[in-house]
């Protein structure tokens, strides 16, 4: 097979550089300014950052799901298994898609279809991408129900999407994403919309059955918590870009990018105590529209320089397996 | 001790589900049951709890948004239920509410200006420059510049739209502002920012605040004491740090569980609680949380638990954890009394077990 | 996020020229029917200037072919037919437009009552199906048989009937409007009923109501044409394109024009009044343009 320098035999997904822009009506907006990162075989990695950081856009580049209209991928390839998924052809793409990567969404009441039972969706999954014969096909749904763990499956594989709650209908959802035993399953803020104690109930789950499938999960979050409770590594996005990549044990003992700091500094934590202010990261997200000079982050940055405002940084490690975007890196580690 | 600013005395909202115009049993959604709380001036009350609880439609019962199927909201000792519209329009200027949605809850036609002064304007007349000073004013008090004025709700960001929704409750200098899950929709880096805001205010201004949220990191942070909602029922109440050092409740404990943590050295084996909320239209039987509670006993399907007063000033509704082997009203009355510096929920001389839980068909 | 940002369209304070010129480039419809709508308007009531009376009879000069001094030849009676058509849109325009505006500053107004104040509902809504029930020809026959014909009965009658769609539309957006947190706001803000209507509940309703405007308005032009076809609508001296063509349709062989003219005219107009109102529909629903 043909593989570019060093990619060891584990890497499961590559991507390097991809660029994506999307296109107004007199601007473009660089969502995307050129991102590398691997994801391992049966690896948990949790992509995190606030809205328009350019993660969700990001998941929805590796599977060309952008919409037509006015996305494009401008740049970068996404190998995965050794492939560029960006040089497939759309059919090529259609049988990577749901058979080796699957993704499932914040929503899913918006892919599930609401006319047709669970159980018949999650079999038409399973004959998409194999021969299975009808029965065997309705028995697979009914098996990956029970592996979700959906209450009283006999009787759920029958029911409608709108007869479940929110718990259960993302449940379906996993079930269908791993009916087909993906490599990949990527999970776009997968329990954002469900309570507390379901989201608990899900990220169990889902952590459960990476360990027993040994599918590789691409988690997709705006919430360090729940990154902590799931990931191995983590990649922090700011602004179309990776600001930090490291283990999660690094990342939360040693965050080296000012903005994770700022970030893991800005939610409430019972372990720090009460202090009546929260530590705040001053001023907003930058427009995409407007190219950016410099560390994107610079404006709102406590250590920034001169130097920041003028030269983009490089993602570079700043210890083994831990590499950030900063100028500073290297004096951030220790504030 | 002084009035409390708020009294809610067993607050209750049946929902008809649909209109049932040839069917003679409408199904009724109970959205809340039997609620009673007291805040005090200067007071931040959290509500917690998950979707559907009913946080949100007390809420709106206390704006006078919906109306209470029963109970009483007195404002200074004032009820409010039985106000007619002029009045109610004075009331309401002590009380304000921040909206959850920055997008969905601003005008989206009218600038930044128009929407904080709009309330003013609701009562007295000002000319253009007092407009524009009122405008200028409001926008320094939450940390925007007063240019922003002529600007509209679409040119800002979420958290600059967030401020201007706390600008305009401010608009009327209230003494109580409800802020249903005022930071959820946004950013944590901005809800730093909107949090502390409010903080801020609340220490100038001597504002009380009821807020309600899900997120209990926030609460924690927020909250001077914390009520949890289950199913429409309050099912534990208790000073903020009490609540979350000792959670008494079992679905209180839950909670605090669920919750994830931003510390991957917590291993979490289980998730802390199994199955999901019951329906609020065919709630169970007892004590609503007992499908899903390790503890539950017997007299959990039987039985609603009342909320009992514990000795640390705190209350809950728990059969196993807080026995009510003495439900008389005395009882209670000098159990809340000894408690200083917070106020006594008033409790239903005559708890009737099973009381609203009369099944619909 | 850049995918789920929320799209609402906001009507820009000012109307410039250069606004005007990209509002042509972005949206071809508004501007091609609108701008055919207003040469109309244009031509209709400046036809003193440039045409002759349209009343005028020449028994000598009947059914003659076109010429340079009578540009569409002449009818029946030897009245100018093109006079008579620009006269004729001056009825055919004035009808629509003003049946239009009728029917939707009445249905505005009863459409947000019945939609923000939920106990007249039941009852205005009601009454609109009883009304949508009555058949236009014979509410007009009824009402002219009463006052004796004219263009105002006419209208009243045209504007009774269409009222019902357009109250039912302002009335399904106010309903969702209404639920709004920012007209909650209002509420908990002080504002009495008046205001928040008028504020927050009106302007959201605008879009769809232009949009509902062009259909009754085209609607409303082809219902004149009809009864006057019919003898029913205007007085048949009035020159309207539905008499010119009742009156004219025995002559189709011998001179055409004078059916062709009202008719072609009739057509153009009501296309331009549905041009304009597909158009407007496109400006106001981003989805619409997306889709394109």
């Amino acid at each position: 097979m043909l593989m570019r320098d060093s990619i060891g035999d584990d890497v499961l997904l590559d991507v390097r550089d991809l660029e994506t822009h999307f296109y107004g009506e007199e601007s473009v907006t660089r969502a995307l300014g050129g991102i590398s990162f691997q994801v391992k075989k049966g690896e948990t990695v949790g992509v995190v950052g606030e809205s328009g950081c350019g993660k969700s856009v990001t998941a929805l580049s590796i599977l060309r799901l952008l919409p037509k209209l006015n996305a494009k991928t401008v740049g970068g390839e996404v190998r995965f298994q050794g492939r560029d998924l960006l040089q497939l052809s759309d059919r090529e793409m259609r049988q990577i898609r749901g058979d080796q990567i699957a993704m499932i969404f914040q929503d899913p009441m918006t892919s599930l279809n609401p006319v047709y039972t669970v159980g018949r969706q999650i079999a038409e999954a399973v004959q998409i991408h194999t021969n299975a014969s009808r029965s065997d096909a309705m028995a697979k749904a009914k098996e990956m129900l029970r592996l979700v763990r959906m209450a009283d499956p006999e009787r759920r594989v029958n029911s409608y999407p709108h007869e479940m709650s929110g718990g259960m209908r993302q449940r379906a959802m996993i079930a269908m994403a791993l009916a087909c035993s993906p490599e990949l399953l990527i999970a776009d803020e997968p329990t954002t919309a469900l309570d507390v104690t379901i989201q608990a109930q899900i990220l169990r789950l889902i952590v459960d059955l990476k360990e027993r499938t040994g599918t590789a999960v691409m988690l997709i979050t705006h919430d360090l918590g729940v990154v902590a409770e799931t990931c191995q590594r983590v990649i922090v996005m700011y602004a179309g870009r990776i600001v930090e990549q490291a283990t999660v044990t690094d990342l939360f003992a040693r965050p080296a990018h000012p903005y994770t700091q700022g970030l893991m500094r800005s939610v409430p934590d019972r372990r720090r105590g009460r202090q009546r202010r929260l530590p705040e990261i001053p001023g907003i997200v930058p427009s995409l529209r407007e190219p950016i000079v410099g560390c994107s982050f610079a404006p709102r940055c406590p250590f920034a320089t001169g130097i920041c405002s003028e030269q983009t940084p490089i993602l570079h490690d700043v210890e083994p397996g831990h590499a950030a975007a900063c100028w500073r890196a290297e004096e951030v580690v220790g504030a | 001790m002084s009035d409390p600013l708020l009294r809610v005395e067993s607050l209750t909202k049946h929902y008809p589900l649909g209109a049932g115009i040839l069917k003679k049993a409408v199904p009724m959604v109970r959205a809340v049951e039997d609620v009673s709380f007291s805040v005090k001036a200067g007071e931040t009350l959290c509500i917690v709890g998950e979707s559907g609880c009913g946080k949100s439609t007390v809420a709106r019962l206390l704006m006078r948004l919906a109306e209470p199927t029963n109970g009483r909201v007195l404002i200074d000792g004032t009820d409010i239920a039985g106000l007619n519209k002029h009045a109610l329009r004075a009331v309401r200027r002590r009380m304000q509410m921040v909206f959850q949605d920055p997008y969905s809850s601003l005008n989206p036609r009218l600038t930044a200006g128009q929407i904080i002064t709009e309330p003013v304007e609701n009562f007295e007349r000002l000319s253009r420059r007092q407009r524009e000073a009122r405008a200028a004013d409001l926008l320094q008090k939450v940390g925007m510049s007063p240019e922003m004025m002529h600007r509209l709700p679409s040119e800002l960001s979420g958290g600059q739209r967030q401020r201007l929704g706390i600008a305009r409750a401010l608009s009327l200098n209230p003494s109580l502002i409800i802020a249903d899950e005022a930071v959820s929709a946004l950013d944590v880096s901005v809800q730093a920012q909107i949090l502390n805001l409010l903080l801020d205010l609340q220490q100038q201004m001597g504002i009380a605040f009821i807020f309600i949220s899900h997120d209990l990191g926030v609460v924690e942070h927020v909250g001077h004491r914390v009520a949890v909602m289950y199913l429409g029922r309050i099912v534990e109440l208790a000073p903020c740090e009490a609540l979350f050092a000792n959670p008494v409740h079992p679905y209180t404990e839950a909670l605090i569980a669920a919750a994830p943590v931003p510390d991957p050295a917590r291993v979490r084996l289980e998730a802390p609680v199994d199955g999901e909320v019951p329906s609020p239209i065919n709630p169970p039987n007892g004590c609503a949380f007992h499908p899903r509670c390790p503890l539950a006993v017997e007299r959990c399907r039987i039985e609603v638990p009342p909320l009992v007063p514990m000795a640390d000033g705190r209350v809950v509704a728990c059969h196993v954890r807080a026995p009510a082997d003495i439900p008389a009203l005395e009882h209670i009355e000098r159990t809340a009394d000894t408690k200083n510096g917070h106020e006594a929920i008033d409790l239903e001389k005559d708890q009737d077990p099973g009381s609203g839980i009369t099944k619909p068909h | 996020m850049i995918l789920s940002a929320p799209v609402e369209y906001v009507p820009a304070g000012r109307l410039r020229i250069a606004d005007l010129s990209r509002l042509a480039k972005r949206h071809p419809l508004v501007a091609v029917g609108g701008g055919l709508l207003a040469l109309l308007i244009v031509l209709a009531f400046a036809a003193p200037l440039y045409a002759g009376d349209p009343l005028n009879m020449d028994p000598f000069a009947r059914l003659q072919p076109p010429s340079a001094g009578v540009w569409f030849g002449s009818d029946n009676l030897g009245r100018d037919v093109f006079a008579r058509t620009v006269f004729g849109a001056r009825i055919s325009l004035i009808v629509g437009l003003t049946s239009a505006a009728g029917a939707a500053l009445g249905g505005l107004l009863i459409g947000i009552i019945a939609g923000y104040v939920r106990s007249f509902d039941n009852i205005i809504m009601r009454v609109m199906d009883a009304l949508m029930s009555i058949p236009t020809i014979l509410l007009a026959i009824a009402l002219i048989s009463l006052t004796g014909p004219g263009i105002a009965i006419l209208i009243v009658a045209i504007t009774i009937v269409q009222l019902p769609s357009v109250t039912r539309l302002v009335r399904s957006v106010a309903l969702s409007v209404r639920e709004r947190p920012y007209v909650e706001a209002a509420v908990c803000g002080g504002a009495r009923l008046p205001k928040v209507l008028w504020r927050h509940i009106l302007p959201s309703t605008i879009p769809a109501l232009m949009v509902q405007c062009a259909i009754v308005c085209a609607e409303a032009i082809l219902i004149e044409a009809g009864l006057s076809f019919l003898g029913i609508g205007v007085p048949p001296e009035i020159p309207s394109w539905g008499n010119m063509i009742s009156s004219s349709r025995l002559y189709l062989s011998i001179a055409p024009l004078t059916v062709f003219a009202p008719g072609i005219c009739l057509a153009v107009t009501v296309l331009a009044v549905n041009l304009l109102g597909d158009g407007l529909r496109d400006l106001f629903d981003p989805r619409a343009k997306r889709r394109r």
